[in-house]
């Protein structure tokens, strides 16, 4: 018999951490020397418990961690479906589930934590849960399919997405949470009440400061849950979200020492009072402190892999933060979120209308002259995360004014260089350092931030990172000054421009024939719109004739602006603002009959929100019938030409502005561009029309127009300036026409016209020697096309209400065009149908017969 | 999940045929109660995925551009949400810009007749 020379490895537990420490074993070399058996209770290899809740959507396949069920290493054996039932320090022996005795050399721990159920009477009920496993979620799928009500007792991180659960699964859902406020090991006061509104908010029912006093029994179930000094709640389902428990009772029966507060105590080798045997993952409790997140179970993982190897490796505490997106609420929490560090001091921004409360925790800098982040509290809008969080413990000082770190992001994340050893990943412990290793190592460095994450494991565990690493990457690529790319996608190495030009020239009319000739692969949703609005300022086309219908937008594509709930708006053109009392009196009406939201919108016509998509050919029928067409509110073309009531009315006009800007809206109706395109008439300089804030704006003077070009609200607004001055009519429209024109020849794709302007070489100047001095010699031909598209124009809804082809989209089912949508819900506001929130997608159930089209 | 697919012994709802989804187009249908996307590529294959987009949590996938993005040297068929975007996969529902969401897909097949057959979904692999 040869000498035994290989030794044997138990692990107790595949969960989460167990799976991590078997990895880590093979990939470095454990198992050179060990041969490891896994034993696990559940019947599952490994999961992502921390994804859990999404196992509704994506089921159980797509949460494992070991997708093949077996580890590649032959030298591991995992045995599933069987609990440890102990062990004996003495003989270095475990004892599974069906009697099998196995010795060890070495054995770790790894059987994380169990649910808190808090002993209140009828707590082991059936129809009594708790939300930590696969099964667990299975039976409260089951049971929820019966019922109408659900609790989660517990309003920590845990419970609130236990809530958000069995509100996924339709129940109407209340979290009841001892503490004043949720999340109370998160989030501060202030803080949890911002995050209990927003909860409330979306419909679920938030009782803070509640005690539970009794599950009470209905036929043998749950029949409701009796709360101290508070209104029982009727429910059927009860979930137990009051904490977790470390799992310690193998330890404990074995003799090891046990932290005060439950966990197996361990060194900071993560050894337990045996030598031989370690603890790891929420089981653990090193230096008498468990830790109930993932990460720094990982690092303990590898902490033991390393002791066992003979290396240094020590765990010496881990980062708390957590981020999460709670029912579409981002909550933050980081560091020192409670400022419990003597001195620190506090700096809140709230924003009550928005939902926004944000929170920094600053101390002293040691030499005193500055200060230092601590930690922090995020609610609402948790985009700071990304750079706040690798700050803390970084020693990097804070900027003058810190409050610009958290205040609204449209004043931007001010630049703030962190440190090379400042982690940016804390799930994996990636550093900025080992970040800008990958994308600056000699060879087959990483080119983006996906690349990076797939070699350093930054941002590919709880994502929350992912801004943070991008920016990195990107900030990296600019210093050494790598070109950006300025093809229009993946399928076209060409500008928009260029593209133009290449279908002009080839005079392409199918995306088909482009792709071909000048692209690779299938297009997307960047190029496809783009060449059809090519091919329609180009063409003057119908945007859904068979050759361009898949290729338009959203909106575009049923002519419509698409809303949240997917519903569409409806915006009939009302030119220059000017209407009909009979024409004011259709719309009402038809928003009347149609139950639509009415909405006088900032470009001086009215809005009618909520329309299903099969109801637009009826609502459109009713506006044509009665002289409406379309307002193209929906595409990237032109708006409104806004007017003020000018020198009819004003005692102070000095021209017509509204029958201008009438003949403008006219003219240019329909007329397809890289963005959108607005424009104004205002009757003298008092401006009333905002003119100026328009891509094209016409002021009255004594002797004719002023035309102001390149000017837009929205975000980054710039004033339009003076192009030509004095002009007459004709001269106007004839300069008017050139410009756009040659805007639409030129621009890229979702370029405004001042970003455009100011991209020229020579900028204005070159525009007006264009426009205004014809110096390329293109006036007549820029003036043509604009005049074929003129003659060219007709109202896109009445061709399509004529075409029984373009018809047949607009249908809610294609085999069940008389079932409304299901998904669709409304609920009133200030005496209008707003959308109602949705939880998850809505099943009618297999009793609605539908059959298949003749 | 393709045109060849062997027949499916679970149910299966007729939603139209071949030719009522345009070409890189999609259709919603109501399969079992529940609204499911149907797309045609290029090639003339199908696809069938939940309509509901969990991004934007409003059931519209079906009204998205279809078309193909280079996955590590492969072509691969998706379509993009109509609400903001985000890219899935139409093989296998997974979205293509985070990879912790998902789409259910279901069994889809054109049969002889030309008509297009949804089945149960399928387990995503
Ligand atoms: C309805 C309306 C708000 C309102 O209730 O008043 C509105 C609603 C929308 N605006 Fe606006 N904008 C509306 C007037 C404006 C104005 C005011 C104006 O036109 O005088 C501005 C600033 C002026 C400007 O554009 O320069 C404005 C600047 C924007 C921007 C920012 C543009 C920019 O260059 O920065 C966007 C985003 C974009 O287009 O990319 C936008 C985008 C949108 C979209 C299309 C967003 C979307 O894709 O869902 C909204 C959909 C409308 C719908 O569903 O029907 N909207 N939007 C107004 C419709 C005007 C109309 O009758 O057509
Ligand atoms: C819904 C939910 C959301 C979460 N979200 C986050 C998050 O966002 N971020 C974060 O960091 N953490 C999160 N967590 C916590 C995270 O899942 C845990 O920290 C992690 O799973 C701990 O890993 P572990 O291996 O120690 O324990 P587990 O993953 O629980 O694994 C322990 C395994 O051991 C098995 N076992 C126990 N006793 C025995 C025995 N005697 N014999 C055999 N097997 C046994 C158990 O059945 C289990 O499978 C979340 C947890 C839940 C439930
Ligand atoms: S811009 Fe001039 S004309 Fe027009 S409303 Fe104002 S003051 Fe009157
Ligand atoms: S911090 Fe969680 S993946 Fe990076």
């Amino acid at each position: 018999m040869s000498p035994k020379t290989r030794k044997t490895l138990v692990v107790a537990g595949h969960g989460m951490v167990g799976h991590r420490f078997v990895q880590a074993a093979i990939e470095r070399g454990l198992t050179e020397t060990y041969d490891v058996i896994v034993v696990g209770e559940e019947s599952r290899a490994a999961y992502d418990r921390v994804a859990l809740t999404s196992f509704f959507e994506v089921g159980a396949d797509e949460l494992s961690l070991l997708p093949g069920g077996q580890y590649d290493d032959p030298r591991v054996r995992l045995v599933l479906d069987t609990a440890v039932e102990g062990f004996d320090p003495e003989t270095r022996t475990v004892l599974l589930a069906g009697g099998e005795v196995i010795s060890y050399d070495e054995l770790v721990l790894a059987t994380g934590a169990s649910p808190f159920v808090p002993p209140v009477p009828g707590h082991d009920l059936p129809g009594c849960f708790v939300y930590r496993t696969i099964d667990d979620l299975e039976a409260i799928r089951e049971a929820a399919a019966g019922a109408r009500v659900g609790v989660v007792i517990g309003g920590g991180l845990l419970g609130l997405e236990a809530a958000n659960a069995l509100a996924q699964l339709g129940l109407e859902t209340h979290v009841v949470e001892m503490a004043p406020r949720l999340m109370a090991v998160q989030v501060d006061a202030a803080g949890g009440a911002t995050l209990a509104r927003h909860i409330e908010k979306l419909g679920l029912k938030v009782h803070t400061g509640a005690m539970t006093s009794e599950v009470v029994e209905k036929d043998g179930r749950v029949g409701a849950l009796a709360l101290k000094d508070e209104e029982p709640i009727p429910a059927e389902v009860v979930v137990f979200s009051a904490g977790i428990r470390p799992r310690d009772t193998l330890a404990r029966e074995a003799g090891l020492d046990l932290a005060e507060r439950g966990g197996v105590l361990v060194d900071e080798r993560c050894r337990t009072s045996d030598p031989h045997v370690w603890a790891i993952g929420e089981c653990a409790a090193p230096g008498g402190r468990m830790y109930g997140l993932v990460a720094p179970g990982y690092a303990m993982a590898e902490v033991v892999v390393d002791a066992l190897l003979g290396g240094p490796g020590e765990f010496t505490g881990a980062d708390m933060s957590t981020k999460l997106k709670l029912l579409g609420v981002d909550v933050a929490s980081f560091g020192d979120a409670h400022a419990t560090t003597v001195g620190a001091l506090e700096l809140v921004f709230a924003d009550a209308v928005a939902g926004h409360y944000k929170k920094l925790v600053v101390l002293e800098n040691e030499a005193g002259d500055g200060t230092v982040l601590i930690g922090g509290v995020l609610v609402g809008d948790a985009s700071a995360y990304g750079v706040l969080r690798p700050m803390v413990a970084s020693g990097i000082e804070l900027p003058a004014n810190p409050e610009d770190l958290i205040l609204p992001a449209s004043r931007g994340v001010p630049e703030i260089g962190l440190p090379d050893e400042a982690v940016v990943c804390s799930c994996n412990n990636v550093t900025k350092a080992t970040i800008l290793e990958h994308v600056s190592r000699e060879e087959t460095p990483c080119t983006d931030a996906t690349c990076v994450t797939k070699c350093s494991g930054a941002g590919s565990t709880c994502g929350s990172c992912k801004a943070g690493v991008k920016k990195i990457v990107e900030d990296h690529f600019a210093s050494v000054g790598k070109v950006v790319d300025r093809s229009l996608c993946e399928h076209f190495p060409l500008t928009r421009q260029e593209l133009f030009d290449v279908i002009a020239v080839h005079g392409y009319t199918r995306f088909d024939d482009v792709v071909e000739g000048h692209g690779r692969g299938r297009g997307c949703d960047i190029c496809k719109p783009t060449v059809a609005s090519i091919l329609a300022s180009q063409l003057n086309g119908h945007v859904l004739d068979a050759a361009a219908r898949t290729l338009q937008d959203t909106n575009d594509a049923y002519l419509a602006n698409i809303q949240r709930n997917g519903t569409y708006s409806v915006v009939p053109r009302i030119p220059g603002g000017e209407i009909t009392p009979e024409k004011l009196i259709v719309i009402g009406e038809v928003a009347r009959d149609f139950d639509l939201y009415t909405k006088i919108t900032g470009g001086q016509r009215i809005d009618l929100f909520g329309s299903r998509m099969e109801q637009l050919p009826q609502i459109w029928q009713r506006l044509v019938d009665a002289g409406f067409e379309s307002g193209h509110a929906y595409g990237k073309s032109l708006r409104t030409v806004k007017s003020c009531v000018g020198s009819t009315w004003c005692r102070y006009g000095v021209q017509d502005s509204v029958g201008l800007a009438i003949a403008l809206e006219l003219r240019y109706r329909g007329l397809r561009s890289p963005h959108k395109l607005k424009g104004g008439v205002s009757g003298c300089a008092r401006e009333c029309a905002e003119a100026r804030s328009k891509d094209f704006g016409v002021i009255a003077t004594e002797k004719g127009w002023n035309l102001f070009v390149a000017g837009n609200g929205g975000a980054a607004p710039v004033h339009a300036r003076l192009l030509a001055g004095d002009l007459d009519t004709e001269t106007l429209v004839r300069y008017l026409d050139r410009f756009l024109m040659y805007y639409i020849r030129t621009a890229d794709r979702l370029q405004r016209t001042a970003p455009w302007v100011d991209s020229l070489e020579g900028g204005l100047e070159r525009v007006r020697e264009v426009v205004v001095d014809d110096v390329l010699g293109l006036g007549s031909e820029l003036e043509a096309a604009m005049a074929s598209h003129v003659e060219g124009y007709f109202d896109e809804w009445a061709a399509t209400l004529e075409d029984p082809d373009k018809l047949a989209r607009f249908v809610s089912f294609v085999n069940a065009p008389d079932t409304p949508d299901p998904h669709i819900t409304f609920r009133e506001e200030r005496d209008q149908a707003v959308p109602g929130d949705s939880a998850g997608p809505v099943s009618l159930g297999a009793s609605i017969p539908v059959g298949a089209p003749q | 999940m393709t045109a060849s697919a062997e027949p499916d012994s679970r149910v299966t709802t007729v939603v139209c045929r071949l030719t009522d989804i345009e070409v890189e187009g999609g259709v919603a249908a109501l399969v079992v109660g529940e609204a499911v996307a149907v797309f045609r590529t290029y090639d003339d294959h199908v696809f069938a995925l939940s309509n509901y987009d969990p991004c934007s949590r409003a059931s519209v996938l079906a009204r998205g551009i279809v078309g193909t993005r280079d996955v590590d040297g492969t072509q691969v068929p998706f379509v993009a949400s109509p609400m903001h975007k985000q890219a899935f996969d139409l093989r296998t529902g997974q979205c293509l810009d985070d990879a912790a969401v998902q789409v259910p897909t279901y069994d889809v097949r054109v049969g002889d007749d030309g008509m297009v057959l949804v089945g149960g979904r399928t387990s995503s692999s």
